[in-house]
């Protein structure tokens, strides 16, 4: 079984961050995966995206076009994403930042105020990971301790007061 | 063993410090800058140079001067950037000299752009550079690939004093996959015979030389090199056989194209279609015996590349144009995508 992920908004919102804990979170499993950026000047401001491959089999394509679960995080991700998600899948929505709801009755949409909640909890930056912990609790593709083992990888040592913020985001997510 | 997340291009890097490269040069370009990065901040540490030369040009001849010397030296760019080495790397292999170079491939020609592509196929096996010469070219599809190609490419590039390329491209440079290291020796064989690192009035002086200004000379060496890259024909090809003993349809592709097509080859197998693939891991040599055992069964080819069709005149000559060959490619930056591919196979008719 493969699950495919698109994560995607603006840069500066985490996206790439996200992708890698949910890479490293399958490191932990002991599954195959795969975590492709988009690169270059999307980075820099403009819209960014992930794709990251969880599965039991080596992985082909990285690149994921029809994805089982989308995080979408301001509209025109939204938008562009929306459509290509697969029958049966699930999205995670920033609600904050999104508008529009979608109207397709194959896929299962979540929207979660995470920027909202982000900032009145004091988890400034935290939006993604809120929305992470809303990810693990809809499709159990992994458990509470497995992210909290990925976080603490991904966090660099520099950084290691955030830790402790992210694993309130991932609850935070989990319990919205 | 231990499995790490790593970039490709941090992989490539990490795998040349542990194969006993001491020497990297190089100049930023993207999709290929993480490699160079990587090398800045590691290289130091384990003891070799790192430097940032002011051109590729500057850079390439900086690895001819260092693997003269018998260390082990490597660049890395991307498309544009590799042009740029090419005056050097024939300079290189006329002064038989080991030396390990990698191209993070990037849509062309010209600036191109900077998303991944395989259009440097004809450059990479059949003229990086003037003059009669090869390099050993390895094309990775994998971030443990990238790793195991690397080490093999420093060993290689040392037994038959010749220069050696990874041809990876965007794609695989910027993923991150799990990838372990094994044990890996970096013991290089004795350069005592021909290295240029001082003879200290002991030993007659070596000399490293690509001018022959007497045509038989030139020939002479030619010739004998030649006997060298016949014998890497015969002992160095590698490919992956996938679903072929059956298969009506062989579909060929390399690097992250492979991948691409394998999920699509996977596809057609689900709805009951015999569809094989095959991947050379060696461009050149380009593995003919192996192409010809996994297309045995099939009635037709069909290859799948990000150009507009360069690998498929190797995969014609292979086969002698024994059966037909159609293509399938996407360019300038533009992933073919499995659905495209399965529709590709579709519409050849296989046979169920």
């Amino acid at each position: 079984m493969t699950t495919e992920i698109l994560l995607a908004g603006f840069g500066g919102q985490g996206i790439l961050f996200a992708g890698k804990i949910l890479a490293y979170a399958g490191l932990m499993d002991n599954k195959e995966l795969s975590w492709l950026p988009s690169y270059g000047p999307e980075m820099r401001g403009g819209t960014c995206n992930c794709s990251v491959c969880i599965s039991d089999k080596p992985v082909g394509s990285p690149l994921v076009l029809t994805p089982d679960v989308l995080i979408a995080m301001n509209q025109p991700s939204f938008d562009k994403f929306i459509g290509s998600v697969r029958p049966g899948g699930k999205v995670f929505i920033d609600s904050t930042l999104v508008d529009s709801k979608s109207s397709r009755t194959d896929i299962e949409c979540f929207y979660v105020p995470s920027s909202e909640l982000a900032e009145t909890q004091n988890l400034k930056g935290g939006s993604n990971i809120i929305l992470l912990g809303k990810v693990i609790k809809e499709t159990k593709l992994f458990s509470f301790e497995t992210m909290k083992a990925a976080i603490e990888k991904v966090v660099p040592p520099k950084k290691a007061a955030l830790i402790a913020n992210n694993f309130k985001a991932i609850e935070l997510g989990m319990n919205s | 063993m231990e499995r790490n997340l790593m970039k490709g291009n941090e992989a490539l890097a990490e795998a040349a410090i542990r194969a006993g490269c001491k020497c990297f040069f190089g100049y930023p370009i993207t999709p290929q800058t993480e490699l160079a990065a990587y090398m800045a901040k590691r290289m130091n540490k384990a003891g070799g140079v790192f430097l940032q030369a002011e051109s590729e040009i500057a850079a390439i001849n900086m690895v001819l001067g260092a693997t003269s010397t018998g260390v082990r030296a490597m660049t890395s760019s991307s498309s544009p950037g590799i042009s740029l080495k090419s005056e050097g790397i024939s300079y290189i292999a006329g002064s038989d000299l080991p030396a390990v170079i990698i191209n993070v491939q990037r849509g062309g020609p010209g600036l191109g752009g900077i998303q991944p592509s395989q259009a440097d196929y004809w450059q990479a096996t059949k003229g990086l550079g003037h003059g009669d010469f090869q390099l050993i070219v390895y094309a990775p599809a994998s971030v443990q690939e990238m790793v195991d190609m690397v080490v093999k490419a420093f060993n290689k590039a040392d037994e038959y004093r010749m220069p050696a390329m990874i041809l990876a491209d965007g794609l695989l440079g910027q993923m991150m996959e799990p990838v372990s290291f094994p044990e890996i020796s970096d013991a290089q064989p004795d350069k005592s015979s021909w290295v240029a690192n001082g003879h200290n009035n002991k030993r007659e002086h070596h000399i490293i030389n690509s001018l022959y200004i007497q045509a038989q000379d030139l020939e002479d060496k030619i010739k004998e090199r030649f006997q060298r890259y016949e014998i890497i024909k015969q002992s160095e090809t590698d490919a992956e056989l996938y679903l072929t003993d059956d298969a009506d349809i062989l579909v060929c592709a390399f690097g992250a194209t492979a991948r691409v097509v394998k999920s699509a080859v996977n596809d057609a197998r689900a709805q009951g279609l015999k569809v094989g693939m095959f991947r050379p891991k060696t461009l050149w040599p380009f593995p003919e015996k192996e192409l010809n055992k996994a297309a045995a069964s099939a009635s037709k080819l069909l290859c799948v590349e990000m150009s507009m069709g360069q690998m498929i005149d190797d995969v014609k000559l292979a086969i002698n144009c024994s059966k037909p060959v159609d293509f399938f490619g996407r360019t300038g930056g533009v992933i073919p995508t499995p659905a495209e591919v399965l529709d590709k196979i579709k519409a050849m008719g296989g046979n169920n």
